[in-house]
């Protein structure tokens, strides 16, 4: 098992037979997907396909129960000591995970900090950097993500967006290698999903490695290399995203993309602010 | 009704449309009555403490409050103890939630039945029971458990035991009292934790593991934090009734204690009501001292949830907005 081609550079997320049940049902039925370093992969699916989970199962926010996942290389969970695996403890599991910044649907950024402190948290007692150089990089964070006059604000004082862009610069300050979204733009007011939409464009055009679980087919149309459409635990169909969303195969992945079709033509407000805001970042 | 400071721009500025309210209020007698009422009660209170001969503020009370041996009982025994009780109760009850809260079922068990043990036990027996101990355990010494086994087995004479205390002296003293009413506060204190722990939300902690803190770290630098905010004001009740339970500190039996010292002076000077009136005194000042504390420490937790206002934010906006 342990052999599986540790040889040729292995992509950056590079996930084999992933299972995953929650109280005897399965919600992961063997998922395999690899993703390139600089790729940008956006996850679609309707709702309970398990998503989320398999996203949560990349950085152990959520257990596996069978298959396995490699980052950059790197076991995760496990170490594989000559076939036997053993479970990784609770620190060896935190250090893998710094690697991979997450953002998450309903924000979570942490309200009893400013926007600064919620960025130079983790540099300042996870990589336990020096707290004044932490400042400096958490304000061009801030800067990148179009929140510098924010910096002092709390969570609690900031739109939905403005905390979603938060959170990305929070994930960023550990310089990840990997970006996991699952919905960012979910919870958002329909006017607000483009400035988020924004950001992630840049930080894509910058060449992160990206999964997105997202329902915005304009995003996924002109910023995946690659969409993979799951449904009921499985990956049903995958691929640029020209032929996948344009010229699906599978009946499922059809119905579902028409149903997403459907919405957006009932006036979902959210594509329609995207417009400009793409405008602006591909001339 | 303070006279508006609308805007020029409200519609109130346009003709023939209905502008600015100038009401008739409701006049609301009953609270008048009460307020009459409220203040013939407080007339003959005051004329009840100041011409009762009873009360001796001056030849009694007042001096009785500043006597050597009182203010020694109120800092050593009713504010140390306080204060000492207070915080081995919130760090222990703060580790009992967390077993409480393990997926481990052994610690988990462990901190239910901590809790059951000194939520069941009165304060006044369970400070008698610690005074009392030598009974049982004469010394305690701190070592290697079992250790006479082990001595035993290799014909050793020396034994692995590094610190000894007469437990007869220190169930006696004012570390007992912190140690009878701390171990019971803890029980209570878990509970109030775990309450707090509870509140905050499960993305917290899975945000804080995504960005690599370890569980303990997360529990300290993001669970805990926010937990602190529901923690509090419970904590602000616990800390003033344990001002007032260190007058159990005398089941031990310890006598430095303000309530005991007023006491003594009380039946000395055949003058009881004056000093029961001092110790009324006394633990009114220090219950305000703490509620100024949770007041502080409200504040100090509230950041970023509305209750203080931070830099670099305007006011502005909801006063501006739609005046009418
Ligand atoms: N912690 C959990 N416990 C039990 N069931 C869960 C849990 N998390 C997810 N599920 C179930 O797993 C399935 C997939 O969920 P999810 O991964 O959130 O799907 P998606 O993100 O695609 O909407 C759903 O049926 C959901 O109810
Ligand atoms: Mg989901």
């Amino acid at each position: 098992m342990s052999e599986t081609a540790q040889a040729p550079p292995m992509p950056l997320v590079h996930a084999v037979n992933v299972t995953k049940s929650f109280h005897g049902t399965e919600v992961l039925k063997g998922i395999d997907m690899d993703v390139d370093r600089g790729q940008v992969v956006c996850l679609l699916g309707p709702s309970g396909s398990g998503k989320t989970t398999f996203l949560r199962c990349i950085n152990q926010l959520e257990t596996i129960d069978g298959g396995r996942i490699w980052v950059d290389g790197v076991l995760m969970g496990y170490d594989d000591r000559a076939g036997r695996l053993h479970r990784l403890g609770d620190k060896a599991i935190a250090a893998q995970r710094r690697d991979i910044g997450m953002c998450f649907q309903r924000f979570n950024l942490f309200p009893h900090m400013t926007a600064t402190e919620n960025v130079l948290e983790a540099p300042v007692q996870v990589r336990g950097e020096n707290k004044a150089q932490a400042r400096k990089d958490a304000l061009e964070l801030l800067e990148q993500v179009g929140l510098a006059d924010r910096c002092h604000a709390y969570p609690a004082q900031l739109s939905g967006g403005q905390q979603q862009r938060v959170a990305i610069a929070r994930a960023l300050a550990m310089k990840p290698k990997l970006m996991l979204f699952d919905e960012p733009t979910s919870a958002l007011d329909p006017e607000l999903v483009g400035e988020v939409l924004a950001v992630m464009r840049e930080l894509a055009d910058d060449g992160m490695t990206m999964i997105v679980v997202t329902h915005e087919m304009s995003f996924a149309r002109e910023v995946a290399d690659r969409v993979v459409f799951m449904d009921g635990g499985v990956v049903i169909e995958q691929g640029p995203p020209a032929v996948v969303i344009s010229d699906p195969q599978h009946p499922r992945t059809k119905a579902f993309l028409q149903r997403m079709r459907h919405e957006e033509a009932e006036g979902h407000a959210g594509s329609a602010v995207e417009v400009p805001a793409d405008d602006e970042l591909t001339p | 009704m303070s006279p508006s400071e609308a805007p020029a721009e409200a519609p109130s500025a346009a003709p023939d449309r209905p502008g600015l309210i100038d009401a008739v209020p409701v006049r609301h007698v009953g609270r008048w009555v009460a307020v009459v009422v409220i203040a013939v009660l407080v007339a003959m209170f005051a004329h009840l403490l100041l011409t009762n001969a009873a009360f001796r503020w001056t030849d009694v009370t007042f001096p009785a409050m500043v006597q050597a041996p009182v203010i020694e009982g109120l800092i050593r025994g009713t504010i140390v103890v306080t204060i000492g009780s207070m915080l081995l109760g919130v760090a222990l009850g703060v580790v009992i939630a967390i077993m409480r809260l393990s997926p481990n079922k052994v610690l988990s068990y462990t901190s239910w039945v901590y809790t059951w043990f000194f939520r069941a036990i009165p304060r006044y027996v369970l400070l008698f029971i610690i005074g009392n101990l030598a009974v049982v355990l004469p010394r305690i010494d701190i070592g290697i458990p079992f250790d006479f086994i082990a001595t035993d087995l290799l014909g050793l004479s020396s034994s692995f035991r590094l610190l000894g205390f007469d437990t007869q002296q220190i169930g006696t003293s004012i570390a007992g009292g912190i140690l009878g009413l701390g171990l019971s506060e803890a029980a209570y204190m878990a509970e109030i934790a775990r309450a707090g722990i509870l509140s905050v939300d499960r993305g917290q902690d899975e945000a804080a593991q995504a960005l690599g803190m370890s569980r303990g770290k997360a529990m300290r630098r993001i669970v805990l934090p926010q937990a602190m905010r529901v923690i509090v004001p419970p904590t602000g009740n616990e800390a003033i009734a344990m001002v007032k339970d260190t007058s159990l500190l005398i089941a031990l039996p310890l006598g430095t204690e303000l309530f005991f010292q007023l006491r003594a002076i009380g039946s000395r000077t055949f003058a009881v009501f004056p000093v029961a009136v001092a110790a009324t005194l006394w633990y009114l000042v220090l219950g305000s001292v703490f509620m100024a504390v949770q007041y502080f420490l409200e504040q100090r937790f509230g950041r970023g949830f509305g209750a203080t206002k931070a830099p670099g934010v305007q006011p502005v906006v909801a006063v501006g907005q739609g005046g009418r």
